[in-house]
């Protein structure tokens, strides 16, 4: 068994255990930091290559309402509203994804008509108020505990799903890291035309990430609902929440598998830390901080906390032995 | 034609020329430096702040208020472009919009942390027009004139002046220009500061008309984007003339429905059109 392992393990054994023994207060900020680190998670998997989506909030804002809407006005489960909205999620990701891809709409012009999708997303949700209740936002109707509602006012179970979430995130990157996906999806961000020369079909290599992005997104958005029980448009879709996304992630680093996990924990515990030092007097502080946080983080560290420091590891590793080839260092 | 639909389209002509001018310097900077500031809204933003607190507060005449906040604008431009734009210069694009989109987050948020969520109104009430049975916003006639005005004096400084054609000449080819003896810094520092300019140009035009908060760069800002990308990033003409036809969509609309549904029109449109003109609607 190898160290790492051994790692693995124990940080596992504490996941399970940490219920137990921590207030709720901070089972509740736990929670959310797996909830978001998934959603990052979901966002790195096409960001990596280079696809820098705008529009996750629109997935998000999806997966949140479409659940929600379905349960306070057919009573319909959200065990059924989830997948419908992950459907639906999908269906516009290959809508807007399909002539991205084909039309080669990239960059710049991918980004901000990705920014576009979320305003779409936003606006119709603040336009539909008589649905959705608009900018007041939206409370599902309570029921207790309850399975069926998948309701539980025990923080206990959402802990418990958001691990095994996180867990489904970080092995879809993992999947998509060893898979021959990884190579082809390299290829295309380094040079699209050379990619689809050497007989990779690039088209379907980017749709298929951006499907498996957005529907991940969507379900990450959907528990989100669920576990807050209160939807506002800004809070979960439009621009506010997908610079959210695209931040904590490459603050992170969105080359590693734990990149975008870290960013959401320093940026949660950032934002909560800050909070409760300077009170609700100073609102607007913490993200004030933030904001040059993550100008030099842009500027300084353009991999994200982790990338760095795995690229100081691998250079010291590299001086200790100078015949090992450079591996593994990516740009 | 129906009168209040008529009054609608031409309320919105008139605002269409705040955001040509927007437009115009987001444009300039584009197509001489080549980075999209995701944060130029809040810049608008920081300059309406800057005439609310030297003429509601502070009592300075208008003119010269203006005037304050323009230069002072214009300086914030040149500072952005020290520290933010300058040591990004050569990462990829993506990096360079990422940086000015952490701008947008501390400039919203200091703002908030600085002045509160509060709708501050600048109080200068300006006479509605009637005209033919129709009313006409004075402070939009005036925004638009001033507007149109502005963008006629930068295409003759850029038309007529070294420095302009210099401006020009990098934006075609930014490797030969410095062979020919122009120093690229000055040249994007003048850049910046225009386009900084243009942005306190606005601010004031815009201050006229809606209440300042830390949020209303939200507001405009992707409709700036859109509008940009519309005519084509960095094509100045094509630019100018997006800001109308997508004004002229949000007024049919939002006459037809309401305001929020006809920016969604508004957004929908401009994602089917770069599907169809993907590099704007005026690229050759």
């Amino acid at each position: 068994m190898t160290f790492n392992r051994v790692l693995t393990l124990i940080g596992l054994a504490i996941l399970i255990a940490l219920p137990t023994f921590i207030p709720p207060y901070f089972l509740h900020l736990v929670i959310q930091i797996l909830l978001w680190a998934f959603i990052y998670t979901a966002w790195a998997l096409m960001g990596r290559f280079g696809f820098v989506s705008f529009g996750h909030g629109a997935f998000m804002g999806i997966g949140a309402y479409v659940p929600a809407l379905l349960w306070n006005y057919y009573d319909l489960t959200p065990w059924i509203g989830i997948p419908l909205s992950l459907g639906i999620s999908v269906l516009l990701a290959i809508i807007i994804g399909y002539p991205c891809f084909r039309l080669k709409v990239v960059g710049h012009y991918f980004a901000l008509v990705t920014l576009a999708l979320s305003q779409v997303v936003l606006l119709s949700l603040v336009a539909a108020r008589d649905v959705t209740g608009g900018s007041l936002g939206f409370t599902q109707k309570t029921v207790g505990h309850s399975w069926y509602a998948l309701q539980f006012p025990d923080k206990g179970y959402f802990y418990g799903i958001a691990v095994v979430l996180w867990l489904i995130g970080l092995l879809a990157w993992q999947r998509i890291d060893h898979g021959i996906s990884r190579e082809a999806l390299e290829a295309i961000s380094e040079d699209e035309d050379a990619a689809a020369a050497v007989g990779i079909n690039v088209l379907r290599e980017k749709l298929r990430v951006t499907v498996i992005s957005a529907a991940l997104t969507a379900l990450g958005g959907a528990i989100y609902g669920q576990y807050i029980m209160y939807l506002n448009p800004e809070t979960v879709s439009g621009i506010a929440v997908s610079l959210q996304i695209v931040f904590a992630s490459i603050a992170g680093g969105v080359y590693s598998l734990l990149g975008p996990t870290v960013g959401s924990l320093l940026t949660l515990s950032l934002t909560e830390g800050l909070r409760v030092w300077f009170g609700a007097n100073f609102i607007g502080a913490a993200n004030t901080i933030y904001g040059i946080l993550l100008v030099l983080c842009i500027i300084f560290m353009p991999q994200g906390i982790v990338g760095t420091i795995e690229g100081i590891k691998a250079r010291r590793r590299r001086m200790a032995k100078p015949s090992a080839a450079p591996s593994n260092v990516r740009t | 034609m129906d009168i209040y639909l008529l009054e609608a389209i031409i309320n919105r002509i008139l605002l269409g020329g705040v955001l040509a001018l927007l437009a115009l310097g987001l444009n300039l900077i584009f197509g001489v430096i080549d980075v999209v500031w995701i944060a130029y809204a809040d810049i608008v933003m920081c300059g309406m702040y800057a005439l609310y607190f030297l003429y509601a507060e502070y009592g300075v005449p208008l003119p010269v208020a203006c005037l304050i906040a323009i230069i002072g604008v214009s300086i914030l431009g040149v500072v952005v472009h020290l520290l933010i734009i300058a040591p990004v210069l050569n990462s990829p694009p993506l990096n360079q919009l990422l940086a000015t989109g952490g701008l947008l987050f501390f400039l919203q948020s200091f703002a908030t942390l600085l002045f509160g969520t509060d709708f501050r109104n600048i109080g200068v009430r300006l006479p509605i027009l009637e005209f033919a049975t129709m009313y006409i916003s004075f402070a939009r006639l005036i925004a638009f004139m001033v507007g149109l005005i502005g963008a006629v004096v930068l295409y003759l400084f850029l038309k007529r002046t070294y420095i302009g054609t210099a401006i020009r000449a990098i934006a075609q080819d930014r490797d030969i220009v410095g062979l020919m003896g122009v120093d690229q810094r000055r040249i994007y520092l003048v850049t910046s500061a225009i386009g900084g300019a243009l942005a306190g140009l606005a601010a004031c035009l815009l201050a006229l008309q809606y209440d300042v908060h830390p949020f209303i760069g939200n507001t405009f800002g992707p409709v700036i984007f859109m509008i940009c990308v519309l005519g084509g990033l960095g094509n100045m003409i094509g630019g100018f003339a997006a800001s109308f036809i997508i004004s002229q969509i949000i007024a049919i609309g939002g006459y037809y429905s309401n305001t929020e549904w006809s920016y969604v029109l508004a957004f929908t449109f401009f994602i089917v059109l770069m599907f169809i003109r993907p590099r704007g609607l005026f690229a050759r």
